[in-house]
C-alpha cells in the first residue's frame, strides 16, 4: 500500500507526519522523498545511504554542419528551449522538457540527444535497516521537478508499505508524486491560510479521485474553521496532533513527533490498518 | 521601482505573514502575490478585484476519438506516459500527465489529435487598503505555475511604473523550483525568511545558492528565533557566508497566528516587540534599496 503525505500550504508538519508514520509502524517500510526541491525526511530519519545515482534527462545538441537553420525545431518546442534567428538554434537546456519534438520535426536529422544531470536520488536504510529511505534533490538552478520524483517513484516495490512524502502546493509536482498512491493523508494546521490550503488540496484529490483523510497539527493552537469544515465535507479527520512547544524545539533538532508527544505512538501505529479497513468501505 | 520577493525554501516559515506587514509599513507599493499555487496573501489584505482575467498558457492535447485509427504510434512517441488506451482499442490524453508538447498531435499519420489553447487559470487587478495587488489562482492539477508567476510580475510591475510606486513587494512560493526561478530572476532584492530548525537551516541554504546562481542579491530573517537560539546564530553564519545580511529576529509569537485569524496584518492587530523588530526590518529592506 502507498499513502502518500500532502497539504497545499507549506509547514502545516508532511515530513513531520510522514517521517513518524515510518517509525511507529513496526513493519518493514520504504519511506520516498518526493518534496525533491527541499528534501528533509532525512534530517529527522537520518539513514545510513547505501548509494547515490544521478537524475539524467536528455536536452538537444545541434550538429551546426548539418543544421540548414530552417528554425523548424524553434518554431515545434512549446517550452521556448530553442531559439533560432535564421541561425542554428541557441538550446536553454533548463527549459527542455526532453519531448523529443525538436528532432522529430528536423528536416535535416541534425539533432542528436546530451544527457544532462538535473538531481540527484540517495537510497539508504533507518531504524536498523526496517525503513529504507529513497530521497530526491533538485539541483539549484534546475527548475523541473518532476522528472526527479518519476525518479524516485522508480524505486517503489509494490510489496511493501510506502510512505511518500509530497512537496507543499497544486501543481504539477504535487501531481506527479499522487499518481499512483493509494491513499493520501493531507495535514492541515487549524488557521485561515490552513483551511484555504486544505481546500485547495481537497479539491485536487478529489479531481484526481483518490480517497483521502485529513490531519490536523497543532489542533489546539488556531480556530475550529478547519474542523468545521471537515463535518460539513464529510471528511474523516485521522488524527489531531497537540499544539506543544517541546514539539517546536525537538523538530528544530531534528526530533521526531514521539519524542515530544509520545502518547502519538499507538494512533501513528494503527493508521495503516484503518487506511485499509477505509479502503475496503469504499 | 524596486522590486523585492519574500521567499523561504521551506514553507510555513512565516513568509505571508511578513510580505503583509511590509505591504501595511511600505507607503507606496503594489503588493503581488506569485504563490500561484496555495495564494493566502488575500486573507490579510481582502483585495476588491477590479479586474479578472484568464491565464491561457500553453495547450492542450485531445484525441478525436471518431477519427482515431487505433494505431498507437501517439503513444509510443510520448514521453510523458500520458497516453492511454480506451476499452474501444483507440487512444486518449490523460490531461494530469500530459505536458502540451505537441509531439502527439505532430506524429499523429491522421491528424487526429487536437491543441487547443489551455485554460490553467485567472489572474486578478484588485484594490487593498495598502494599494493595489496582482495575484492570481492556478486551476486545480494545472501546469505553468512558472508562466503564472511571470504574468503576475509583469501585470505588478506594469502597475508600479503606471502609477509610480516605489515598490513592488512580492510573496513569493515555497521551494526552489520552476515558480521559484520565475519569482526572483531580475528582482532587486529576495528576503528569506526562515525558522531556526535544521530544516530551515537546510533549505534556506538552498535559495540561498538559488539567489546567488540568479544573481540576485539576498538577505535574511529568522522568524521564531528563541526556538533555537543556537540554530539562530548558526544560520546568521551561513547567512553571512553566503553574501546575505541577516536583518533581524523576530520572537515566537502566538499573536501571528491571531492576527491570520482576524484577517490582518501583525502590525495592524498589536504592538509590541514582533511589531518593532519588523518595522526596523523593513527600514533596513529600504535602505539596502537605495
Amino acid at each position: 500500500m502507498r499513502i502518500a503525505v500532502a497539504s497545499g500550504k507549506g509547514g502545516t508538519g508532511k515530513t513531520t507526519v510522514a517521517v513518524a508514520l515510518s517509525m511507529a509502524v513496526s513493519e518493514k517500510v520504504l519511506y520516498a522523498d518526493c518534496d525533491v526541491e527541499e528534501p528533509n525526511g532525512s534530517i529527522f530519519l537520518r539513514p545510513e545511504i547505501s548509494r547515490t545515482e544521478k537524475v539524467l534527462v536528455e536536452v538537444p545538441e545541434i550538429d551546426e554542419e548539418k543544421c540548414i537553420s530552417c528554425g523548424k525545431c524553434a518554431k515545434f518546442c512549446q517550452f521556448n528551449a530553442l531559439v533560432s534567428l535564421g541561425t542554428p538554434p541557441l538550446v536553454f537546456p533548463e527549459l527542455c522538457h526532453s519531448c523529443g519534438g525538436c528532432a522529430i520535426v528536423c528536416p535535416t536529422d541534425s539533432i542528436s540527444w546530451k544527457k544532462v544531470s538535473i538531481g540527484e536520488i540517495t537510497v539508504g536504510s533507518a531504524d536498523s535497516g526496517r525503513v529504507s529511505v529513497i530521497q530526491g534533490k533538485l539541483n539549484v538552478g534546475s527548475s523541473l521537478a518532476p522528472p526527479v520524483i518519476r525518479q524516485v517513484k522508480s524505486h517503489i516495490a509494490d510489496d511493501i508499505l510506502t510512505v511518500i512524502d509530497c512537496p507543499p502546493g497544486t501543481a504539477c509536482p504535487v501531481i506527479e508524486s499522487l499518481d499512483g498512491a493509494d491513499y493520501v493523508l493531507l495535514v492541515t494546521e487549524p488557521t485561515p491560510f490552513g483551511l484555504h490550503d486544505l481546500i485547495l488540496a481537497v479539491d485536487t484529490v478529489r479531481v484526481l479521485g483518490m480517497p483521502f483523510s485529513v490531519v490536523i497539527n497543532r489542533f489546539d493552537e488556531g480556530d475550529d474553521g478547519v474542523e468545521n469544515y471537515c463535518k460539513n465535507e464529510k471528511i474523516h479527520i485521522m488524527a489531531k496532533i497537540p499544539h506543544r512547544r517541546s514539539m517546536a524545539e525537538v523538530y528544530s533538532r531534528g526530533g521526531i513527533l514521539f519524542d515530544a508527544i509520545p502518547e502519538m505512538l499507538d494512533l501513528f501505529k494503527s493508521i495503516p490498518q484503518m487506511i485499509e479497513r477505509g479502503i475496503e468501505v469504499e | 521601482m524596486k522590486e523585492i520577493v519574500v521567499i523561504s525554501g521551506k514553507g510555513g516559515t512565516g513568509k505571508t505573514s511578513i510580505t503583509g506587514c511590509f505591504a501595511a509599513l511600505a507607503e507606496n507599493a503594489v503588493l503581488a502575490d506569485c504563490d500561484v499555487d496555495a495564494a493566502d496573501l488575500h486573507m490579510l489584505l481582502a483585495p476588491e478585484i477590479i479586474s479578472r482575467n484568464d491565464f491561457i498558457s500553453g495547450n492542450e492535447a485531445i484525441v478525436r476519438e471518431d477519427d482515431c485509427t487505433g494505431c498507437g504510434v501517439c503513444k509510443k512517441n510520448c514521453k510523458f506516459d500520458a497516453i492511454e488506451v480506451t476499452p474501444e482499442g483507440k487512444y486518449r490524453v490523460n490531461p494530469f500527465s500530459c505536458e502540451g508538447c505537441m509531439v502527439c498531435v505532430e506524429v499523429c499519420p491522421v491528424k487526429a489529435i487536437d491543441f487547443p489553447p489551455n485554460h490553467c487559470g485567472e489572474w486578478y487587478f484588485s484594490h487593498t487598503r495598502f494599494g493595489p495587488m496582482v495575484h492570481a489562482r492556478l486551476g486545480v492539477a494545472q501546469e505553468n505555475s512558472g508562466k503564472l508567476v511571470s504574468t503576475v510580475r509583469l501585470e505588478a510591475a506594469a502597475k508600479a511604473k503606471e502609477l509610480n510606486k516605489d515598490f513592488v513587494i512580492v510573496d513569493g512560493p515555497p521551494g526552489i523550483g520552476c515558480p521559484v526561478i520565475a519569482s526572483i530572476t531580475g528582482a532587486d532584492l529576495i528576503v528569506v525568511v526562515t525558522e531556526p530548525t535544521i530544516s530551515g537551516r537546510h533549505d534556506m541554504k538552498r535559495v540561498l545558492q538559488l539567489a546567488q546562481h540568479f544573481s540576485v542579491p539576498a538577505c535574511v530573517i529568522v522568524n521564531k528565533w528563541d526556538i533555537n537560539p543556537e540554530m539562530t546564530e548558526v544560520i546568521e553564519a551561513d547567512a553571512r557566508n553566503s553574501s546575505a545580511e541577516p536583518l533581524g529576529r523576530i520572537p515566537y509569537d502566538r499573536a501571528f497566528t491571531v492576527a491570520q485569524i482576524n484577517g490582518r496584518t501583525l502590525v495592524e492587530e498589536t504592538t509590541g516587540e514582533s511589531v518593532e523588530k519588523i518595522t526596523t526590518i523593513w527600514e533596513k529592506v529600504c535602505q539596502k534599496l537605495k
